[in-house]
């Protein structure tokens, strides 16, 4: 009974993630606030050491050794710490509610995460505490061309309407290679799924592209009869599954694509190339360093891992120094995390590309912040500490490029969203809340109990507390499990 | 006006490639001048360490070069001993999604037999990766999962066997073969992700309960077994006595003379475990303890030693504080338990000094995360008499680095594993610098 009891009390509990936000600014009014004595790494604009930041209505208003503030503006003062634009992180499936795959159909361009954003996700506050501003909302990685995806802001305590980065471009992930192909994932009593190999998987991808010119084709002849006068013309039938295809045909929709071996990111971008398509983004892209000079050529993003590696046959050539050599032929490159857990730490699994290939400080914070912000076509408004840019802040306590450094406060849009101090002094109460609704809840069953026991009936026991989660959702153990992201 | 053998930097660093080609004779070296971490006493911030015949052989502020000694100048440099990851599936896994090359978890619920040293693959590419991210020797641990590990946890999983990082095969690099019992404990588990159907599973709590009632009675059962078995080959046993290959290995267990490494998160599962091993007068060594700071004072009374998982991990509960596991470790020095800090991992040993280095951002003092990663697993492995700290008589497993070796940035410049300076050389490198040398098509 206990355990069913102290299973409800989680439950409600869960609702209790919501007061972590409590303190941060009602949403509609935008403080004036002056970060003080920091050392400032504005990424594109050098390092200013004791410097200031001036935020009004949400935006960097100035930068510089010292701002001319208001006297009513809130000072932060950061004495010794850091200041860093907000962590961008390209590959995340946090605030996805349920699964991150519609994995029965090897094109499910029809999905979109837009569709699934969970405000309520404790990822998005965990992720938030460790420096994420911005994150690209992907779908799985288990079709050749998957769902559609959101660039959104890590608002805490917002609904999920309020997620989205007003103005980024939506995207749609695509997946080559062992995922999509299902190499270590079969259903039992189910038939293989095409496509079973990457040369199937080109495949799919030409005849949904092949379909989807045509269907534009159709449409745009249409469109000139209507425009030209002609009230007869009869549109084509609405297509949700090529719609998004002839976005990304138009350069409305941005491809993120999933992809480990160098053949098969030569394969992608000679489709795409073929359909006169562009490539945004190669995620993992864990060979993108034999094909360094290919992706520079193309224009197209890197977002890679830091050092994962040897999960499957795939990953077997990844190499921790994959992210400074297309650095340093030219790509431009963003390290993500695919996990809730390792966008936590960003900032460090950046830092490693100084030690495998050798990036400087300033290329190494790259990473995640202005290149990532590149890649997702937002580095006009976010990605450097640049007077006119959105304040996504991050105050770390010491350099971010070290693995004691820890994050102070992080801001999104000028408002303090993440506050450890506050974080921990608000604990002992969040604690009591706790104990008093399992006490509450307790009381209550008891009582139901005693009326139950009255009937001779025994309450039913389910559900303890122990679980067995599934994987956190990031491509290794999804991939292998089944083809995630 | 010592008679060493001083050579010059540059001649030094070429004949390092060799070294990784050729086998190498044991040699005498010295590392001078360095700032030396013993982790047993002070911090000799001018010393001297001497590696003779694959063992320390000297260390200290006033020692003397021995003659014939190689001899690297250690100035500017940090000397450590290597970090000891405690929990890992080193050489028994390669590429995880392939089951062909894993050979980390045996099927069946009990093999106490089965002995991690038998299948540790010397060539394995995960261990030259390895240990040039410091870490010298580790404990192979069956039925142990690791990242995206689809395989069988068992209850009884085997035994766990230490050896160092380097060597032409596993007698060379064996510290010691059977080193603890692996046991996976019950739990009652009502939800699972089944890998084959990639879906969540759920079942009734009554079904759960049963098997964590038949796994513990069955795990009982055994114990009680090889209680009687022990007694009787204790006392030479009948002449016609039967001899059960299982029930031996589990005899030095319930003798209390070969510990077991048990895995437990949560709770609940811990005092389980506590209460199980205590009855069973188990030497008992907690693996996992997510949740071991609700149970502090428990294990710090019975004296049992945790190896916690790795802390970049996110917490158990939704209503936990984001920083649940990062500064547990801090909690549990405070509270006066022993711990290590592993990686529970194959390809992901490398992080083993970022782990420590976080758990120090979060409170833990600067010489625990050191020691967490080389001095504590090795006394709570029992092989501290080996490995673990710099002192005259230990196997050479050194680091010498640039700076703090938990640190991202920090380069190892030197690396010594059985007293033979070994190459950091390894596939990743090798890939970079083929890659790195592609013409411009």
């Amino acid at each position: 009974m206990n355990r069913r009891l102290h299973a409800v009390a989680v439950a409600l509990l869960g609702s209790l993630g919501v007061s972590y936000a409590t303190w941060a600014t009602p949403p509609d009014s935008s403080p004036v606030i002056v970060i003080q004595n920091a050392t400032i790494l504005t990424v594109t604009k050098g390092t200013i050491e004791r410097g200031s930041i001036l935020i009004k209505d949400g935006k960097i208003a100035e930068v510089g050794p010292s701002v001319k503030a208001p006297k009513d503006a809130t000072v932060i003062d950061a004495e010794g710490k850091f200041v860093t634009p907000g962590i961008i992180d390209c590959h995340s499936h946090i605030a996805i509610d349920g699964s991150v795959n519609e994995g029965s159909i090897s094109v499910s361009s029809i999905a979109n995460t837009a569709e699934v954003l969970n405000s309520d996700d404790i990822d998005i506050y965990r992720d938030l505490a460790g420096g994420v501003t911005t994150a690209n909302i992907l779908h799985g990685s288990a079709n050749s061309i998957g769902g559609q995806t959101v660039v959104i802001k890590l608002r805490w305590g917002q609904p999920a309407a309020k997620l989205p980065f007003a103005g980024a471009l939506p995207g749609i992930k695509f997946a080559l290679g062992e995922n999509p192909k299902r190499s270590n994932f079969s259903v039992p009593g189910q038939p293989k799924r095409y496509p079973a190999t990457r040369m199937g998987v080109e495949e799919t991808i030409r005849a949904a592209f092949t379909e989807a010119r045509d269907y534009k084709n159709a449409w745009d002849a249409y469109n000139k009869k209507v425009s030209a006068g002609d009230k007869t013309a009869q549109p084509p039938r609405r297509d949700l599954r090529l719609d998004p295809l002839v976005e990304v045909l138009e350069g409305k929709r941005y491809v993120h694509s999933h992809c480990y071996r160098e053949d098969e990111i030569l394969m992608l971008l000679r489709v795409a190339k073929e359909f006169g398509f562009k490539v945004r983004t190669l995620q993992h892209v864990l060979e993108g360093y034999k094909v360094a000079d290919e992706l520079a050529a193309a224009g197209v993003g890197a977002s890679t891992f830091s050092d994962w590696w040897a999960y499957k046959v795939e990953a077997y050539d990844a190499i921790p120094y994959n992210a400074a050599l297309m650095t340093r032929r030219g790509v431009v490159v963003s390290i993500n995390s695919d996990d809730a857990e390792e966008a936590t730490h960003l900032n460090q699994e950046a830092a490693k590309s100084m030690k495998f290939g050798g990036l400087s400080h300033d290329e190494a914070l790259k990473l995640v912040t202005i290149n990532p912000a590149i890649q997702l076509g937002i580095d006009k408004r976010v990605g450097s500490i640049e007077v006119g840019k959105d304040a996504d802040l991050v105050i770390y306590d010491r350099d971010p490029l070290s693995a004691y450094a820890v994050v102070q406060k992080t801001l999104i849009d000028g408002r303090v969203l993440f506050d450890r101090d506050q974080d921990v002094a608000g604990r002992a109460a969040l604690e009591k809340e706790k104990k008093d609704l399992i006490a509450k809840e307790k009381a209550a069953a008891k009582k139901s109990e005693e009326k139950k026991g009255e009937h001779g009936k025994k309450p039913d026991e389910k559900k303890p507390e122990e679980n067995a989660k599934p994987p956190a959702s990031d491509d290794a153990k999804d991939s292998v499990n089944g083809g995630a992201q | 006006m010592h008679r060493a053998t001083l050579v010059a930097a540059a001649c030094f660093l070429a004949g390092l490639t060799a070294a990784a080609q050729t086998p190498q004779a044991a040699t005498t070296y010295a590392i001078t001048h360095a700032k030396i971490f013993t982790l047993a006493g002070s911090t000799i911030d001018d010393g001297t360490l001497v590696i003779k015949d694959g063992k320390i052989a000297a260390v200290g502020a006033s020692v003397e070069v021995p003659a014939g000694a190689q001899v690297i100048d250690g100035k500017g440099l940090q000397v450590y001993p290597g970090f000891f990851d405690s929990v890992t599936q080193m050489g028994l896994s390669e590429i995880s999604a392939v089951s062909s090359t894993v050979d980390s978890s045996e099927t069946g619920n009990f093999n106490p037999d089965v002995v991690a040293a038998t299948a540790v693959s010397p060539s394995s590419e995960h261990i030259p990766v390895t240990r040039a991210s410091g870490i010298t020797e580790v404990l192979a641990v069956p039925a142990s999962g690791g990242f995206d590990s689809s395989g069988s946890r068992a209850v009884l999983g085997g035994q766990a066997s230490a050896f160092s990082l380097a060597g032409w095969t596993m007698d060379d690099m064996q510290i010691k073969r059977s080193v603890a019992m692996t046991i996976n404990f019950p739990t009652v588990q009502t939800r699972s992700f089944d890998v084959a159907t990639f879906s969540r599973r759920e079942r009734p709590y009554a079904e759960a309960k049963q098997e964590y009632e038949k796994n513990l009675n069955e795990l009982t059962d055994w114990m009680d077994r090889a209680r009687h078995y022990a007694q009787a080959i204790g006392h030479g046993g009948p002449s016609d006595f039967e001899r059960d290959v299982k029930l031996e290995a589990l005899a030095p267990v319930v003798r209390g003379q070969l510990p077991v490494l048990v895995f437990a998160d949560r709770a609940r599962d811990i005092r389980n475990a506590v209460e199980f091993c205590d009855k069973q007068k188990l030497k008992m060594i907690l693996a996992g303890g997510s949740e071991a700071y609700k149970v502090k004072e428990l294990l710090r009374s019975k004296n049992i030693p945790v190896i916690l998982r790795p802390v970049l991990t996110l917490p158990t509960e939704e209503d936990d504080p984001y920083d649940r596991l990062l500064s547990q470790p801090a909690e549990l020095a405070q509270a006066g338990v022993k711990f290590a800090i592993g990686s529970f991992d194959n390809s992901f040993a490398r992080r083993l000094g970022q782990n420590a280095a976080n758990a120090a951002a979060h409170g833990l003092s600067q010489d625990d995360a050191l020691k967490a990663v080389t001095l504590y697993p090795a006394q709570i492995l029992g092989l501290s008499d080996q490995v673990g700290t710099l002192e005259t008589g230990k196997l050479a497993n050194v680091i010498i680095t640039n700076g703090d070796p938990l640190e991202l940035t920090t380069e190892l410049k030197y690396l010594f594993i059985k007293g033979q300076l070994t190459s950091t050389d390894n596939r990743h490198k090798r890939l970079f610098e083929k890659y790195s040398n592609r013409p411009k098509p």
